[in-house]
């Protein structure tokens, strides 16, 4: 958040002439100095783009919260199915993408939803089309990559991918676990108790620690937070201690704008009283704003690129090597590396043929004997 | 034959020996006393004690057992149920309460494990079975020969409560698939939990939501009844405000000068036994204090009848026969009976005949094993006596070889004996 406000105070700077001139009678600075500003006016105008998903039952209020988060209205015209028609409910995915703008930065927003996903009566696997999306993606990026003309590749891999817990139960259940480890290591996981606004703060400080918990058991690995650097001061560090200790965070959404202490907020309203959105003692909505695009947004895009994509790479170039050499035709338009372990069919053949040597020899050696004896 | 009056004074018996059946209606001249029927009736009901048995049906953790406890306004132990149960299984406890200086015992069914599979496609079977299984507890009791009914814990279910989870859209599948399987077992109130995170807009449209995918998909609950004059009203202004949004707390909470049962929220306090805030009283106005009774009178009459007919009909028991002649249970018996013992002796025959056609099989078996032992013996013995005279053939030639032998040799020997000389001479020749 304080990266950001530097920067500018930076580019002020230096369109400054005053100081400018005053920096030419400087011989000893270098001026790589302005290197940071360079970046950030070319990535100003290069524009940015982030992919994020989100998961969960229905009625989590997944829409609710990404109208909140982007302060748009995403979701206009959205059909809801009725209970009998979810019974057999296949997972869909569909994307939403919307161009927004602020203080001459370009972001090119796609939200990927999962609706159907924990409503069938049988749930077994439904998060396979969400798997396979996000592997379709990758591969459609290493295809890209992998081209001749690599100017204009589009990035439409997941960056990452909220998981909505619901507040109802004691913590994790069977699904949102198998969910999570079919997925995190494929995309940035970050867990969020949904519709916090039905738990009083003891029972979430209770949710979460359960939560926390169960994630350590069954080993999901969730998005984790960069450590911060020892040179940074102390207010940040102790910030981001308090956001680590803070997850999942619990949040909540809403479409509408109501009245409350003299001011409008976005909120919802009860007859015992008001729930501010934006109030940090009521939700970790602000939390999850900060985070999410104040100040880690790049770092989540990051970890995708470095992380879960190279994995995926690994694993393709690995798969189709050995599909290769079993094949034994070189048809891909990828240059593959020689082979270096033998294949099991010429070690096959080398064995036989040492055989049958060993066996010429015995009985050269029998005929040998033979013939001695006679003499 | 005497002639009938054709309008029979007050005070005139009917003269016929055929009778005659109409009920007359008769004024009294004094108080006789019989209007204290109902007090000896209450009196008896109370010394008896009452039992009512509330099955609780929701996924963990949506607050079935704080709404017991809130409703009830005592705790009731429980520990929290885990969400990795490989099924549902269903966990009866039973208290003893009492009031004033009437008994209640109640018992609380719980569905441990509802909802949290990932397959929950059998979800509803353990209760489905559950329910049944009391039915049939409560059957066998009542055909038994020597029976005590006045005596027996009932426990059959007298009310269904299904926790509706508050997502503001709509039903569950899961919820929408069990209710149907239960709706015409066990009397179905559905509320809807946790009703504190929805605001009243929503609340309202989810209600309706919720009533017209009920109706749509031919699900009966239970309406509270409207026939009983004195609380018709009543329950049919309730009948307009389910499914109940309820809200359950045994913490309480200081509000103005009282200390009522509420939920503390940074943002405000939603207080139980408030109206304007949930349900909750409704509920326990509509489920305790006016309608127990009839839950208890509509499960026997309707849903255990049902059930009732449908095992008696399995069995191959009617009410009349083809041609419509009624039936006593005691000929239905007989016939039962005798075309049982009919079956067990048909069986009996079918058996043994398997058993004699086993018997002749296996016989037939042994005997073709034995003709084959027969023949291989002979065979061998056939080529045992080949073998023998062969070897007895090459005996003799050998014995005759040998014979010749010897006398060629016995002939060589007197030859050379008796002419040695003349060998030796014909050697020196």
């Amino acid at each position: 958040m304080d990266a950001i406000m530097l920067q500018e105070k930076l580019v002020e700077r230096l369109l400054c002439p005053r100081v400018r001139t005053a920096r030419q009678k400087e011989k000893q600075y270098v001026g790589f100095a302005t290197l940071p500003n360079q970046v950030h006016r070319k990535s100003v105008k290069k524009g940015f783009d982030f992919t994020l998903m989100v998961a969960g039952e229905s009625g989590m209020g997944k829409s609710t919260l990404v109208n909140s988060l982007f302060l748009t209205d995403l979701y206009k015209d959205r059909k809801l199915l009725n209970a009998e028609e979810r019974i057999n409910q296949t997972v869909e995915i569909i994307k939403h993408t919307v161009d927004i703008e602020e203080k001459g930065v370009k972001l090119k927003l796609t939200i990927v939803d999962t609706p159907g996903f924990g409503d069938a009566v049988n749930n077994n696997e439904c998060w396979k089309p969400i798997t396979d999306y996000i592997d379709q993606q990758f591969e459609q990026y290493f295809r890209d990559e992998s081209g001749l003309n690599r100017k204009n590749i589009q990035d439409n891999r997941v960056h990452c991918c909220l998981y909505f817990i619901p507040p109802f139960g004691h913590g994790l259940r069977p699904v949102d676990v198998e969910f999570m480890k079919a997925l995190h290591e494929k995309v940035n996981i970050i867990p969020l108790i949904a519709k916090a606004d039905c738990l009083t703060p003891n029972e979430i400080k209770k949710l979460k620690d359960r939560i926390r918990e169960e994630i350590d058991k069954f080993g999901i690995k969730v998005y984790q937070f960069p450590e911060c650097d020892s040179d940074e001061d102390e207010e940040f560090k102790q910030l981001d201690k308090e956001l680590k200790e803070c997850t999942p965070f619990a949040v909540i959404g809403s479409n509408t704008v109501v009245e409350a202490r003299g001011q409008r907020v976005r909120g919802r309203l009860y007859p015992w009283g008001i729930v501010e959105v934006e109030n940090q003692s009521h939700c970790d909505f602000v939390k999850l704003r900060n985070m999410l695009i104040r100040s880690h947004m790049h770092d989540l895009k990051d970890v995708t690129c470095d992380v879960h994509y190279e994995n995926y790479r690994a694993q393709c170039i690995q798969e189709m090597t050995s599909k290769l050499a079993q094949d034994n035709r070189m048809e891909s338009p990828i240059p593959i590396l020689p082979l270096s372990t033998p294949d099991a069919e010429t070690e096959k053949l080398i064995k036989m043929k040492d055989e049958e040597l060993k066996r010429m020899q015995e009985m050269l050696n029998k005929m040998q004997q033979q013939m001695h004896d006679k003499d | 034959m005497q002639s009938f009056v054709a309008e029979p004074d007050e005070l005139e018996w009917p003269h016929s020996s055929q009778g005659n059946e109409e009920k007359r209606n008769l004024s009294l001249g004094g108080h006789v006393g019989f209007d204290s029927l109902p007090d000896q009736l209450v009196s008896k009901s109370v010394t008896q004690g009452f039992c009512f048995n509330i099955l609780c049906v929701g996924e963990t953790g949506i607050g079935k057992s704080t709404l017991m406890n809130t409703l009830f306004n005592t705790m009731f132990e429980n520990e929290e149920a885990s969400h990795y149960q490989n099924g549902v299984y269903l966990r009866p406890r039973t208290y003893d309460l009492q009031e004033s200086n009437v008994h209640l015992k109640l018992t609380i069914v719980d569905t441990v494990g509802f909802g949290d599979q990932i397959n929950k496609e059998d979800s509803y079977k353990p209760i489905v079975d559950y329910i049944d299984t009391q039915f049939e507890n409560y059957l066998q009791e009542e055909l038994k020969i020597k029976r005590s009914l006045f005596n027996y814990h009932d426990t059959r279910i007298h009310i269904c409560l299904y926790f509706i989870a508050p997502t503001g859209h709509s039903l569950k599948s899961l919820d929408l698939v069990t209710m149907k399987k239960l709706d015409s077992k066990v009397n179905i109130i559905p509320i809807i939990a946790k009703a504190d995170t929805i605001s009243k807009s929503e609340l309202h449209k989810f209600k309706i939501k919720i009533m017209s995918e009920l109706v749509s998909n031919g699900v009966q609950i239970y309406q509270f009844p409207t026939d009983d004059e004195a609380v018709s009203e009543i329950n049919a202004s309730m009948n307009a405000h389910l499914p109940f949004a309820v809200v359950g707390s045994v913490e309480e909470v200081k509000v103005g000068n009282k200390t009522v049962r509420a939920r503390q929220y940074p943002w405000g306090v939603v207080q139980v036994e408030n109206e304007s805030h949930c349900d909750f009283v409704k509920l326990r106005e509509m489920l305790i204090r006016v309608n127990m009774e009839d839950l208890r009178e509509q499960t026997h009459a309707r849903h255990y009848e049902l059930y009732r007919r449908c095992k008696l009909e399995e069995m191959g028991f009617k009410d009349t026969d083809p041609d419509s002649q009624p039936f006593s249970l005691q000929e239905t018996y007989e016939a039962k009976r005798k075309e049982f013992l009919g079956d067990l002796q048909r069986k009996e025959e079918e058996m043994r005949q398997m058993f004699v056609n086993k018997v002749k099989e296996t016989e037939s078996e042994l005997k073709e094993k034995e003709r084959e032992l027969h023949d291989k013996f002979e065979q061998l013995k056939r080529m045992h006596q080949e073998e023998k005279r062969k070897v007895e053939e090459k005996r003799r030639d050998l014995e005759e070889e040998m014979n010749a032998f010897n006398r060629k040799k016995v002939a060589a020997e007197t030859l050379s004996l008796s002419q040695p000389l003349k060998k030796d001479k014909d050697k020196k020749k």
